[in-house]
């Protein structure tokens, strides 16, 4: 069994455990345990990976496996990773892992919640690792559906409307994806031999740019429903809020990554040449997607609501710089998947813990919560700064790296965008900011919260992972960046054929 | 006649052997046990479906009429797959008191119809494919009218009957400009004469509108939903499932046979019938809330998919619709299945009475849901394969739009799928239905439906056995 497989059976192996299980506590017990060897098979992984490019391995994948799975359409089951891959997989290891602890209160059908949770989780590894296009189609497919028990289910406020709506609209992006997949296939060998779905295999073949023409929109869509791209971001605000925190925690840590992913991974490392000649068009909307989500969240008075435009917001950064098609934006977007996937992981949790005390998650019914419970005041405080840009924690690595790179094209259209997507740092701080003062500084305004407890044991486990994480990345991203460039290459190269910005 | 020629008959002959053993048992069983004929049937034909499957010679008879080869044995025995369970469904229900006189009457008419479908799916002539549409289309209409106490289920039988006339007559006038233009009706005679003048295009026109009733395409669906909802459940799984799926199967044969000159032509009208088949389908899928007719329509927009893997013509295109229909067989049945099973115990059928139906029977949710994603196309159920598939046949020949069409109703249907998942999950029920212990042929039948759903899609060697017998235009 290759080590990459690992990550789709380890997830399958708990959820069978589960099922087996009936007492609350023996299930989340197992959940923890199986999420937690999940989150060393990636530390392991992340070593391994390390080490093999540090002996010199300089292919593109490694830790490659290649099954046949049907051959008369070349659809084979294969796994491969590269440095972006591994860093992805230890986000999503780390979210799932803090998911886990802070939804150790869930008591309505326990055993349900779990399995769905892991199922989500286990589409999401199976989408990192795969390089074959049907494989990562189908593990998209999985890691979708979950969702609508999920927030249906477990779910608060308009739950049954919201899970439909995103369900339905996450849906139609993967309707999107697969036509360009169907297209990507048929034109993958243009000057004879065998159709391939293989990435690796397709990325060495030029498809005719007036296949590209129509199958790169449709792809980069179709993926950017998922990551948030205006205007078919309306899901996420809803989606988000009516969400237990887990949900939250790993639809906007992870899920929303897997947009920004896949446009990357598939859009654009396939069809390069039309995503030069068309990414104004997506410049445009990505840039409208991270000043908009910055301005909606402004106008929130619901603290999800106000996550959620920041997800938003961060997200379309992401699919911003990819769309930059250079090396510095394209680190920067990576860096800042991971970032922002950590920090909104931790806000989430930060917001369903606050709401299991307080009951209510308007802001203007909470006050001077900073002298009851300093505990997650504190974390809060530093989530929120992560997410502003405040130097030493990710948020400021990703973003300045995004817009250096965004900046190096001399050409006045890519200069007013970044300018424009900058002034979201001020935004951004502007509801941080307002939200820290009311809801944490001051006198306390609401007599119902001064007896609130501060955190517990598995929140805080919870918490200080992802704290951790993002201090480290924020001190010390040269490891991180350092993986990521040397993985850049392949599409690097690819796109300096075309333009050398 | 020979052995040999006996052999190559063997499907229908063993099928009409196992009628009349059946109406031998009725006349020798007592009138107080007559449940036994049931338990008899059903092994007989469990024998049968599991007998098709053992390799044996294939060839013509009757000088040409009667022709099978790999890919029509195959397409028997799915059908005889999908035959074996809703008669293992069938036993449950025939148990009522008011089902308890007529049991051999409903065997031997569904045994009667199964003859019909394989002789149709052997033929080589318009004649024999005629006399076996005849022969598969009859008996069900009296088993529509089947249930004695309801007026519906006479409405039913009605319509199906004086439906398929109509379309039987409108098929037949469509043969005979066939043959008025080739002077033959042997298949491959037919295809040679074919030159694609105007009378033969409105030929064909004809002879497809004929089939499109048999197949529930619009505009020639109106009576499957009426239909479907009178009739008993079991016999509406019969007609969705195998009934459509036999004649599917003819019609992309005589298509990929007969008449490939005038690929254009049929390749314009699959298109457009395609396309309104899988949208109609799908809107008067959502406000239904009897579940016999949902399900109706949720399969006349299945139909729609179908006809993707028509429209290209290729290789990849019949071995897609072929595995579709083994998919939908059990997807369906699935469904069907669980439906039967809580129509039996509680005699409830309406959407909005499944509410909160995972507190009381969570494996039958379970068991429904997974039928329903496994029809919506959701990975990782064999749905989801059949369908991709299905797209990928029709994007091969460069009709994207249609792929691109048919995937937004995909998520339309979706939307309907879950609605009824949402009533068994989500939606709160004080008056849910009690939890009830179904016997044991319900649960085997419903346990192969789980595993063909689980299994059919990973277990690569049966697309890749189905495309090995499958053939292009």
């Amino acid at each position: 069994m290759d080590i990459l497989t690992l990550f789709v059976v380890i997830p399958f192996l708990t959820i069978t455990g589960i099922l087996f299980l009936n007492d609350t506590r023996q299930v989340r017990l197992v959940a923890a345990f199986g999420m937690g060897i999940q989150l060393i098979m990636a530390g392991v992984l992340v070593f391994l990976y390390l080490s093999a490019r540090h002996a010199g391995n300089t292919d593109e994948m490694l830790f490659i496996r290649d099954h046949l799975w049907f051959s008369s359409l070349n659809i084979h089951y294969t796994v491969g990773v590269d440095g972006i891959s591994v860093a992805m997989i230890a986000l999503t290891s780390l979210v799932v892992f803090a998911g886990i602890f802070a939804s150790w209160e869930v008591d309505f059908l326990t055993k349900e919640f779990f399995v769905s949770l892991i199922l989500l989780a286990s589409g999401v590894f199976g989408f990192f690792i795969s390089i074959d296009l049907f494989t990562i189609f189908l593990f998209y497919e999985l890691a979708v559906i979950p969702m609508y028990l999920l927030i249906g289910i477990w779910g608060t406020g308009p739950k049954e409307y919201s899970a439909m709506k995103l369900t339905l609209m996450l849906m139609g992006g993967s309707a999107f994806i697969l036509v360009g997949l169907l297209g990507i296939y048929f034109n993958s060998a243009p000057d004879g031999g065998r159709l391939s779905f293989n990435i690796l295999e397709i990325s060495k073949v030029n498809i005719p740019i007036a296949a590209q023409r129509i199958f790169f929109p449709l792809t980069f869509i179709g993926f950017g429903v998922l990551g948030a791209l205006f205007p078919f971001h309306t899901w996420s605000p809803d989606g988000h809020a009516s969400a237990p925190t887990a949900v939250s925690m790993l639809h906007a840590g992870v899920l929303m990554k897997l947009g920004g992913y896949g446009a990357f991974r598939v859009a654009i490392f396939l069809m390069p040449q039309a995503a030069h000649q068309l990414s104004w068009i997506f410049i445009i909307l990505t840039s409208i997607s991270v000043v908009y989500g910055a301005f909606g969240a402004i106008v929130q008075k619901d603290l999800k609501y106000i996550n959620a435009y920041s997800s938003v917001s961060h997200c379309g950064l992401v699919l911003f710089a990819v769309l930059m098609m250079n090396q510095t934006a394209m680190n920067g977007a990576i860096i800042q998947m991971i970032s922002h996937g950590l920090m909104t992981a931790l806000f989430f949790a930060l917001i369903g813990m606050l709401y299991g005390r307080t009951h209510t998650r308007m802001i203007n019914e909470m006050g001077g919560l900073m002298k009851i419970i300093p505990f997650l005041s504190v974390c809060y405080v530093i989530a929120g700064l992560a997410s502003l840009g405040l130097p030493g924690l990710s948020g400021f690595v990703a973003e300045m790296t995004i817009f250096v790179g965004a900046f190096q094209h001399p050409e006045l259209f890519y200069r007013v965008v970044t300018i424009m997507a900058v002034s979201s740092i001020v935004i951004t701080a502007v509801y941080i900011l307002r939200v820290v003062a009311i809801l944490l500084l001051g006198p306390t305004t609401n007599e119902h919260h001064e007896h609130l407890t501060d955190a517990k044991w598995f929140e805080k486990v919870s918490v200080i992972t992802l704290i951790s994480s993002v201090a480290a990345i924020g001190l010390a991203p040269y490891w991180l960046s350092s993986m990521i460039r040397v993985s850049l290459h392949p599409i690097v190269e690819k796109i300096i054929a075309i333009s050398p910005f | 006649m020979s052995l040999e020629n006996f052999l190559i008959m063997r499907h229908e002959l063993f099928l009409m052997a196992a009628a009349l053993l059946v109406l031998m048992a009725e006349i020798f069983t007592h009138p107080d046990r007559k449940m036994k004929i049931a338990n008899f049937s059903v092994i007989l034909l469990a024998i049968i479906a599991i007998a098709g499957f053992i390799p044996g010679a294939s060839g013509t008879l009757f000088g040409g009429m009667y022709e099978t080869s790999g890919t029509r044995i195959l397409m028997k025995n799915i059908l005889n797959i999908g035959a074996l369970l809703v008669f293992i469904q069938s036993v449950t229900w025939l148990k009522k008191e008011e089902n308890a006189e007529k049991i051999s009457e409903y065997f031997i008419l569904l045994i009667s119809t199964l003859v019909g479908m394989n002789f149709m799916i052997s033929s080589g002539h318009f004649l024999m494919f005629y006399i076996g549409l005849e022969l598969a289309t009859i008996p069900i209409a009296a088993l529509s009218a089947y249930d004695r106490y309801r007026n519906q289920s006479a409405e039913a039988g009605i319509k199906l009957i004086l439906s398929s006339a109509l379309s039987s007559g409108i098929l037949l006038y469509g043969l005979s400009m066939i043959y008025g233009t080739t002077g033959t009706f042997y298949f491959h005679e037919v295809a040679s004469h074919m030159t694609g003048s105007n009378l033969q295009i409105l030929a064909f026109i004809f002879f497809f509108a004929g089939m499109a009733f048999k197949i529930s395409i619009v505009p020639f669906h109106l009576w499957t939903a009426d239909v479907y909802e009178g009739s008993p459940v079991n016999i509406t799984s019969y007609l969705s499932v195998i009934s459509k799926g036999a004649a599917i199967f003819i019609l992309i044969i005589i298509l990929f046979t007969v008449f490939p000159v005038i690929l254009a032509t049929w390749q314009k009208t699959i298109y457009v019938t395609s396309v309104l088949t899988m949208t109609i389908g799908n809107l008067f899928a959502i406000r239904q809330q009897n579940l016999k007719r949902f399900l109706a329509f949720s399969s006349i927009s299945q139909a729609g998919y179908i006809l993707l893997g028509f429209i290209g013509g290729n290789q990849l295109g019949m071995a897609s619709v072929i595995y579709y229909i083994l998919v939908y067989i059990f997807s369906n049945l699935g469904a069907f299945g669980v439906v039967i099973a809580i129509s039996n115990a509680s005699g409830k059928e309406n959407i909005n009475e499944y509410n909160g139906l995972y507190h009381t029977n969570p494996g039958l949710s379970l068991i429904m849901t997974l039928s329903l994603f496994s029809l919506a196309g959701i990975p990782p159920v064999a749905g989801f394969f059949g369908k991709f598939f299905l797209f990928t046949a029709a994007a091969e020949k460069g009709f994207y739009l249609l792929v691109f069409i048919a995937v937004v109703n995909t998520i339309i249907s979706l939307y309907y799928y879950l609605l009824i998942v949402k009533a068994m999950f989500i939606n709160k029920n004080e008056m849910a239905i009690e939890k009830f212990k179904s016997d044991f042929l319900t649960k085997f039948a419903l346990a192969i439906c789980v595993a063909g759903i689980a299994a059919t899609g990973f277990a690569s060697i049966i697309f890749e056995a189905i495309r090995n017998l499958s053939f292009g235009v």
